[in-house]
């Protein structure tokens, strides 16, 4: 992406009672862009928006917001805005009253704050709502309030925590496209935290993948998904097959890896590799291919579970040397050969090509083996 | 019929307490609403004919005069408390919780312990040779001892010490309810603190005040026996009419007239408290 | 903002709440004749307390109508609370706003409507009379207590109770009595010190007959300053102390 940087947060840390939360955090946020914070429950996403609206003070680093540093500005001053996790909206007021209240904070016209209300309320398609006070509401409606009273002040940045949690899951879908329309009209830039990955996935122009206050990965979601730039993301991301591996044979283009037995070749990967040396073969559940036991190729094994998912069948086989593996194919009513029934045995091997690897961490040897040894 | 037969733990137990709270609620406070509408009688202390003539009376100015001047003491009292009490609420709202549970157990002692007690001990204080008059003349920062006890401030300085829980307790619970996202969205949404406290903070802990106001202000005009031992006999409260007119003046109609007043009052600032929770769109529940 | 300036507040209101009762407690130890001036440490005070036969007489009086009225407002309380929690009926909203009416009208008013209704009726203003005013006003309170415990319990245990055979009366007994035990101990509790502690209804509704603590010392402490007022209430702060902890560490050990 070769758009102008809006948000630069540069070795940002944060520290609780002694305990690091955020740490050394450096991140560029483009003008314009839909960047969703994904991570497990700790891991700092909350508290890193809360130090870009300006409700934590960081220990170390700087933020800055087109140039300027914003890094000790109160949340007042910062010409960015907050989506609540449970919307926050002022008990007492109406919804009116709700989304005119941060255009009275800038002492705006009265005409001018009445046309953006309802302008805002309009966008929201909840223009008949006005007089209302919050708790006449239904929940997606209170959440588009909420966003509504965000947006009317035009925020170069929208920080949204968790913003569809509290919805249920049609809602969220619906919520979903609603938030990336109205992105993609108002044309604001949005830092969006959630817990749903497949959320995040569909949603988000870039996804930065947070572990223990440290970014893992970040990427557009088709480099988080098919490239995970290591374990952690691996398996955080998606459903993951993992298979130890040893090299066999390294060349200048392609390798030779021996997985349990079952020699595949395939590409040289991007790090450093040399004969001999362990690594993680990493297999999504579509990249999977379920065969005949009488095939050539691929582990065996037994079907152990079957799940119908409508448009593909999800299988669990349990491989002879007790590993499981996920498989996801896609539904075909004409090919018999997919009618598998449980506790026949098969073999497993996957797509030519659609592999990941990964290098070993900590230096040493897959888990697996280690044990076999 | 058939059945209250059949289950007869449950028609038991409603028949006790609706027994109970008919006999000694409803029939006793129908009563003096009954009295103030009669006339004194030296023997039977009721009598016949219907009249107004107490609520009437209620407007004499002998004492008229007494109820201004206990509105007035009360309405201090209550101000007082609200100052202290706000900023109080709100600094152990902010508290770590673990310790906030002890504090208000420190703050619920007195309301266990004997209110008599505690306002005698004030007399031990205010006293001509009490222990702040004692105390200041040897620091040499007064040469004669102060007039505190039997004024009008003495009174009010005894109902706030009393009260001064009363009103804390239900904004303590205010402020406790309120959420902090809610000041952090406003601050978000561009209000400094000032503004805050004025579009968010006072709203919101509108009903808490009111609850406090109630719970101080009747009290407050009731309590008899403050100006009895701290207030001399300038200083009285409706409480110590309503009282005297009982106990001593035998004109019970009187004294009943002086108490619907005070529970109109109360009826009064009841309801303003519902609306205000209205507002808030809670339900007000007993 | 500073974090010492809210702490230095907190602490100086408790300061103010119980430097009074401080002083109280000191002074009931004081020998000294001239009232304000420490002269000494002594028992002297709780002696004469102690020797004083109608204070004693008065003292017995108030724990004997403490403990009865607390006992029967328990009971009523409770099975109030299992009423309104348990049944529907009619008029529940009338009987919920009667003890409202209770715990919210300022005594001096349940006082006088007392006093009328006895007298009217030809109660002879006494212990009995004093222990049905002392129960109508600890009531309500025993039926929050009650309440409040019983809102935080599993609603399908009643019913899994009768489910399995038991009668309304069984279940109650079996089930919902020991759910409430502790929150029955602390309205208890409060209902004793509610009943020691009363003066204003008690003022009204005593009799010449039975004379009683609050009234007793009301009656000392109108004139002048009293030495074995500091004693004598000195114990009845510890003791309510005493009452408070305990059912405070009922219902928390309750709710582990
Ligand atoms: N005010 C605070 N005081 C002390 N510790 C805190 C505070 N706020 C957050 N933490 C700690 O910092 C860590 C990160 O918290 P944070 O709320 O940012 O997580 P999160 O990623 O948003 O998690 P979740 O997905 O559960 O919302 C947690 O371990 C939390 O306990
Ligand atoms: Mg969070």
């Amino acid at each position: 992406m070769t758009q102008k940087t809006l948000l630069s947060l540069r070795n940002l840390g944060k520290q609780f009672s002694g305990k690091t939360v955020l740490d050394s955090l450096d991140l560029d946020i483009a003008d314009g862009e839909f960047i969703t914070l994904l991570g497990p429950s700790g891991c700092g996403k909350t508290t890193l928006l809360r130090l870009l609206a300006g409700f934590e003070i960081p220990d170390s680093g700087t933020i800055e917001l087109n140039g300027a540093d914003i890094t000790a500005l109160p949340p007042e001053q910062r010409p960015l805005n907050t989506v609540f996790q449970h919307y926050a909206l002022f008990p007492h007021m109406t919804v009116f009253d709700n989304v005119a209240y941060g255009l009275k904070m800038e002492k705006r016209p009265k005409d001018e704050i009445h046309q953006r209300v309802e302008e805002a309320l309009a966008m929201v398609q909840l223009g008949e709502f006005a007089r209302r006070k919050p708790h006449q509401l239904s929940g997606g409606q209170q959440q588009r309030v909420a966003i509504a009273r965000a947006v009317v002040k035009r925020p170069k940045l929208l920080l949204l925590d968790e913003p569809l949690s509290a919805l249920d899951y049609k809602l969220r879908r619906t919520m979903q496209i609603e938030l990336k329309r109205l992105q993609r009209e108002l044309g604001i830039t949005f830092v969006f935290v959630t817990h749903d990955q497949e959320e995040a996935l569909s949603m988000s122009d870039r996804v930065v993948v947070l572990q223990s206050g440290k970014v893992q990965q970040k990427g557009t979601p088709r480099e988080i998904y098919e490239r995970p730039a290591n374990l952690f993301t691996a398996r955080f991301v998606g459903e993951t097959n993992l298979f130890p591996g040893v090299l066999e044979q390294v060349d200048e283009q392609r390798i030779t890896v021996n997985v349990s037995g079952y020699r595949r070749t395939m590409r040289r990967p991007g790090f450093p590799v040399s004969e001999g040396e362990g690594v993680h073969v990493l297999l999504r559940p579509e990249d999977i291919r379920v065969l005949e036991p009488d095939a050539d190729h691929g582990f065996a094994g037994k079907v152990v579970e079957r799940n119908y998912k409508g448009s593909t069948l999800d299988s669990v086989i349990h491989l002879e040397d007790g590993t499981e593996v996920l498989a996801s194919e896609f539904f075909d009513e004409d090919d018999p050969a997919f009618d598998y029934r449980l506790g026949e045995p098969v073999r497993v091997s996957w797509v030519e090509g659609w592999e990941w690897l990964l290098p070993l961490e900590n230096g040493g040897v897959p888990e697996d083996q280690a044990a076999n040894a | 019929m058939l059945r209250g037969l059949r289950q007869p733990f449950r028609t038991g137990v409603l028949l006790l307490v609706w027994t109970w709270l008919l006999a000694l609620v409803l029939a006793p406070n129908l009563l003096v609403i009954g009295a103030s509408f009669l006339t004194r009688d030296p023997g039977t202390f009721l009598s016949l004919p219907v009249t107004l003539e107490n609520y009437r009376n209620l407007l004499d100015p002998l004492y008229l005069e007494v109820f201004l001047h206990s509105l007035y003491m009360a309405s201090i009292t209550t101000l007082v408390c609200l100052l202290i009490g706000y900023p109080f609420a709100w600094a152990l709202s902010r508290v770590a919780k673990d310790r906030q549970l002890l504090l208000i157990f420190l703050l619920i002692v007195p309301f266990w312990t004997n209110s008599l007690v505690r306002t005698y001990a004030l007399k031990l204080l205010m006293a001509t040779n009490g222990l702040i008059n004692t105390g200041l003349m040897e620091l040499g920062l007064i040469d004669g001892p102060l007039r505190m006890l039997y004024t009008e401030g003495a009174v009010i300085v005894g109902l706030v010490y009393l009260l001064l829980p009363f009103m804390i307790l239900p904004l303590y619970s205010v402020f406790d309810d309120l959420r902090r996202e809610l000041l952090m969205a406003s601050h978000d949404l561009g209000a400094g603190r000032f503004r805050t406290f004025i579009h968010v903070v006072i709203p919101l802990t509108l009903p808490g005040v009111l609850a406090g106001v109630m719970l101080v202000l009747l009290p407050a005009m009731g309590l008899f026996f403050v100006p009895d031992i701290l207030g001399g006999s300038r200083n009285l409260l409706v409480g110590n009419v309503i009282k005297n007119q009982f106990l001593d003046a035998r004109n019970w109609p009187f004294g009943a007239a002086a108490a619907i007043m005070l529970t109109l009052a109360m009826a009064l600032l009841l309801f303003t408290h519902r609306l205000s929770q209205r507002r808030l769109g809670e339900e007000g529940d007993v | 903002m500073t974090r010492w300036l809210p702490r230095a507040y907190l602490a100086l209101v408790y300061l103010a709440l119980y430097i009074p009762i401080a002083v109280l407690v000191v002074f009931s130890f004081n020998d000294g004749r001239t009232g304000y001036r420490w002269g000494g440490f002594t028992w002297r005070w709780y002696e004469a307390l102690f020797t004083n036969d109608a204070m004693m007489q008065a003292l017995w009086n108030s724990l004997w109508l403490a403990v009865s009225a607390a006992t029967l407002s328990t009971l009523i309380g409770a099975l109030t609370a299992l009423a309104l929690h348990r049944y529907r009926f009619r008029g529940k909203k009338a009987l919920k706003g009667m003890l409202f009416v209770v715990m919210m009208s300022p005594e001096i008013v349940l006082a006088i409507s007392l006093l009328s209704l006895f007298l009217l009726v030809g109660v002879q203003l006494g212990y009995f009379s004093l222990l049905l005013a002392h129960v109508t006003f600890c009531l309500p309170f025993v039926v929050i207590t009650v309440m409040a415990r019983l809102s935080g319990f599993d609603e399908s245990l009643p019913e899994a109770a009768r489910d399995l055979g038991a009668s309304d009366f069984t279940m109650t007994r079996t089930v919902l009595l020991p759910v409430i035990m502790p929150a029955l101990l602390a309205g208890w509790l409060l209902g004793f010190t509610l009943s020691l502690d009363d003066v204003v209804v008690s003022t009204f509704v005593s009799g010449p007959g039975y004379e009683i603590l609050p009234l007793r010392i009301y009656s000392m402490v109108r004139v002048g300053l009293k030495p074995e007022v500091n004693a004598l209430g000195s114990l009845l702060l510890v003791f309510s102390l005493l009452m408070l902890v305990l059912s405070q560490w009922i219902l928390m050990r309750s709710k582990r």
